[in-house]
């Protein structure tokens, strides 16, 4: 098994408010098939050994699914491998003496909590918005009861495969959310079931990606190269017209005054 | 303890709609004076907290993630099972029924059982109106696949990620009632005790995990649905941060633990490579519909080219033992299958630790394109991986810990043995025996969460006065406050040479050699031995650098360490006593003709373990278990 010797250079930043910087550090004999997250693990290993605190970076399920895991590698997003996540980038795409750049996200609406880990709770409140259909529990007709072609469900999976890191965020230059927001609602668009709230979900996760600082798209489809699951940018034709539609047609609606309760 | 399942009286087909029926309501105006807290944003407790809150009921959720779409559940990969028979290939509510309590190994309760097959059917219902992208035919319905331990076709899948789909449909529902405001979501935020006042839980102590603050939260119920235990192995299947810390805690403050020994060894994983590694990595097991599973029929093949060994050279072991399951065998027995091939010498690739998952003869049936649109993402995912391409040359796989059946013992409502404190999904022990399987757990997850603690946790509040919210300054949370706070400092203070992770993989590798796939009174006995030494080491060497009250992770894993390096001991425990081979629990000393030899005499019950005190050997009691719809027999799949 072949191993490799590294130099590092890693972001560090103690915390939101801190100035952060660039440290350079040495690891070495890192197996080939060891992948990048585990590489991470020697150098804090390493680290913890002569008591210096290791780095912080977010993971979890280390096999492609959670979008926990999010780092800038010599500029990026996840690596720079295609549909691939940081935790399942392998060492063996290296070389032995190269040097590689470790950062953060780097947007606006995704401040630095320390090292390498950010705060993407502005995601979430796109969804928040409206990226849900609106049927409480015990009030679904049976399964079968509406046909979906299959194109359309298939469709509406490949969108609803993004699993929300953010690194089209990274990757844009504007830091825009339209790639994962679009990805949102045409997972809802391309089923039935989506179409009552279409309009008012489209004007409302829009609106709310705009109020949590992403920037605008202006077309450069960094955030298609980037996406770990080959979400297309297709998507975001789709809430284009709707949007347009959205600010003729719909009228606002009160989501407090019904509801289930 | 009192250990009254509370499993209504009748012909199991109506002991559900007779519970429901039965249990009291809380009238619609009064439900927002209930205040109901949800420790995990999963299939069950993101489930719970959603459909709790479109009820009316004032919901704080809590997730250790930075958002509750990344909850575990997400990394669930094949399906989910549901009585539909849209197949029409002979299923019914009766066969998930009658399938899952034998594939447990006759270790769970029919009641329960009963109930999770019943509510199946409405959970796809419920999914698809959410918008989850299942899998469909041409024609627009939905499409289904086949798992282990079923001769039928009822799993429902959305590709290889039907973990996430479903999850995200929970999620969906979830951020509707975050939107609105009657769920308040805590994320990055960890629970590290339950607080029990006069016998009954009102609220939990938990960390801020961006600022390390330590804070206390009442309400009239405290819901748990934080996963299994697999990470004490250190290496699993399950993401890194999952963790036994809330289940643990709940045992130490009066719960009871059910079954601990019972965990599931999964029989498709990518083998371990080296030791820096992190996790195993998962080959679903809806892979056994088209994949063949064989090794070298001689040893001196082990070492050749898989194309080089001739058909009649190769042992398709689980063909050859089961013929009427094959390759679809529930996961207990093709791992231990795996197992037995590899100690015989046949295992291949590095350390002859593995076999091989072959789609060879799919390829040339039905051409790589169709293998490609069914398993496509976990065919890419084996090559990033091991740097092999599977679509040439056959997968190697070798089974890892993956599920824990066992957890939180529980009542038919779902509450604990701790009045107002209640536990669903992999947290607690009630569903899956001694076996769980395939596509069992999203099942449970989902029923527990949308359909059945809607009910009973109404049924509980409905005798609590909602003007009764703990003050979060009472003498309890004073003091289970000033427990964690110490046990915070205590683990800052070591400040010894050690790393936690160290601790962690020393533990891991002790418990799978002896507390793993085969277990016995020796093994056991050593684990024994070593743990309580391993511990004490831990106490004296380990070191946790940063702050205390600061972003830490290394004071967030050192925490949940500790905690398995305890939990450990009552897992061994509870495999040493089970002198009885069942499922995923396989004593060398009980077995017959290479299977599981089930004592129905005397383990016909589940173990639920007591905490005692510190230092103190824990009470075992037992909750019998009646089999009257089921008829106690050998499982056999051959």
């Amino acid at each position: 098994m072949s191993t490799l010797n590294l130099t590092l250079h890693i972001w560090r930043q103690a915390d939101r408010k801190a100035a952060g910087k660039l440290v350079t550090y040495k690891v070495k004999n890192v197996s080939t098939h060891a992948s990048f997250l585990e590489m991470l693990d020697i150098l804090n290993e390493q680290l913890i050994e002569k008591g210096e605190e290791p780095v912080a970076f977010d993971h979890d399920c280390r096999e492609g699914i959670c979008g926990m895991c999010s780092l800038m590698i010599n500029g990026r997003a996840h690596g720079g491998q295609r549909a691939t996540t940081v935790c399942q980038l392998h060492m063996r795409l290296f070389k032995d003496g190269d040097e590689i750049y470790i950062e953060p996200w780097r947007a606006y609406a995704f401040p630095v909590i320390k090292d390498l880990c950010v705060d993407r709770s502005a995601l979430d409140k796109i969804v928040t918005a409206g990226g849900y259909i609106s049927v409480n529990v015990g009030s679904a007709p049976d399964a079968n009861d509406v046909l979906i072609p299959k194109e359309y469900a298939d469709r509406a999976f490949e969108a609803a495969a993004c699993i929300g890191c953010g690194a089209c965020v990274a990757a844009c230059p504007n830091g825009s959310a339209m790639l994962y927001t679009a990805a949102k609602l045409a997972h809802l668009h391309n089923l039935p079931q989506g179409q009552p709230e279409r309009l008012h979900r489209t004007k409302a996760m829009v609106s709310a990606m705009d109020a949590a600082g992403f920037g605008n798209c202006s077309n450069h489809y960094e955030c298609e190269a980037a996406c770990p699951k080959d979400i297309s940018r297709e998507v975001m034709a789709l809430v284009n017209r709707d949007y347009a539609k959205a600010a003729w047609v719909h009228r606002d609606r009160d989501d407090k005054g019904d509801g289930g309760g | 303890m009192n250990l009254d399942a509370r499993i209504p009286d009748g012909p199991i087909e109506q002991k559900w709609s007779k519970a429901k029926f039965d249990m009291r309501l809380v009238n619609p105006a009064n439900k927002r004076k209930y205040k109901v807290i949800v420790i995990g944003s999963g299939l069950a407790g993101g489930a719970a907290a959603a459909t709790l809150a479109e009820l009316g009921y004032d919901v704080a959720c809590f997730c250790f993630q930075d958002s509750p779409r990344r909850a575990h559940s997400i990394a669930a990969q094949g399906g989910i099972n549901a009585a539909k028979n849209y197949q029409n290939d002979g299923d019914s509510v009766h066969r998930l029924f009658y399938d899952t309590v034998k594939g447990g190994d006759f270790r769970a309760r029919e009641g329960n059982v009963h109930r999770l097959a019943e509510v199946s059917v409405d959970i796809i219902d419920q999914c698809a109106a959410m918008g989850v992208p299942f899998a469909r035919e041409y024609g627009g319905t939905l499409a289904n696949r086949s798992f282990g331990g079923a001769q039928v076709s009822r799993t429902f899948y959305a590709r290889g990620q039907t973990g996430q789909q479903l999850l995200l449909g929970v999620y969906s529902a979830l951020s509707r009632q975050i939107g609105i405001g009657r769920v308040t979501m805590f994320p990055r935020t960890e629970i590290l005790d339950v607080v029990v006042d006069d016998g009954r839980a009102v609220g939990v102590v938990v960390r801020d995990l961006v600022t390390g603050t330590i804070s206390s939260h009442a309400g009239h119920a405290v819901i748990l649905a934080t996963g299994g235990y697999g990470n004490v192995f250190y290496l699993s299947t399950n993401a890194k941060g999952s963790n036994v810390t809330a289940g643990f805690r709940a045992y130490k403050r009066g719960a009871g633990f059910a079954n601990p020994c019972f965990t599931q060894i999964h029989p498709t994983c990518i083998p371990v490579s080296g030791d820096y590694q992190s996790k195993l990595t998962l080959m679903s097991e809806s892979l056994r519909n088209d994949g063949r599973v064989w090794v070298p029929k001689r040893k001196e093949d082990c070492g050749k080219h898989p194309d080089k060994i001739a058909d009649e050279d190769r042992d398709y072991y689980l063909e050859r033992k089961y013929p009427s399951y094959g390759n679809l065998s529930p996961r207990d027995i093709a791992s231990r299958a795996a197992k037995e091939q590899c100690d015989d010498g046949r295992g291949v690739g590095p350390g002859g630790r593995g076999v091989y998952l072959d789609f060879r003869d799919t390829v040339k049936r039905d051409g790589e394109a169709r293998v490609r649109e069914k398993y496509g993402n976990l065919f890419d995912m084996y090559q990033r991986i091991t740097g092999e391409n599977p679509y040439r040359v056959p997968m190697r796989i070798y089974p890892a810990v993956h599920y824990t059946m066992g957890g939180v013992w529980v009542d038919y409502h779902l509450q604990t043995t701790v009045p107002g404190l209640f536990c669903l999904g992999e947290a607690n022990f009630s569903d899956h025996g001694a076996n769980r399987l395939g596509a069992s757990a999203l099942m449970q997850g989902l029923a527990d969460g949308y359909f059945i603690i809607p009910f009973t946790l109404g049924h509980y509040l409905a005798g609590v006065n909602a003007k009764d919210l703990a003050s979060t300054t009472s003498a309890a949370f004073k003091a289970t406050e000033a427990d964690v706070r110490a046990r915070q400092d205590k683990l800052m203070n070591v400040r010894g040479k050690r790393s936690v992770d160290s601790f962690h993989k020393e533990l891991g590798l002790l418990l799978w050699d002896d507390c793993g796939m085969a277990r016995t009174k020796a093994s056991l006995e050593h684990a024994l031995a070593k743990i309580p030494e391993l511990r004490e080491q831990f106490w004296k060497d380990v070191t946790v650098l940063g702050e205390r009250d600061s972003f830490n992770q290394s004071l967030e894993k050192a925490g949940r360490v500790a905690d398995f390096l305890e939990f450990a001991e009552i897992m061994c425990k509870d495999a040493l006593v089970r002198e009885e081979s069942c499922g995923g629990h396989f004593r060398v000393e009980h077995q017959q003709d290479g299977e599981a030899k089930r004592d129905d005499e005397r383990f016909a019950h589940a173990a639920v373990w007591e905490y005692t005190g510190e230092g103190k050997a824990p009470n075992r009691h037992i909750e019998p278990l009646a089999f009257e719809n089921v008829k106690l027999a050998t499982r056999s799949y051959k």
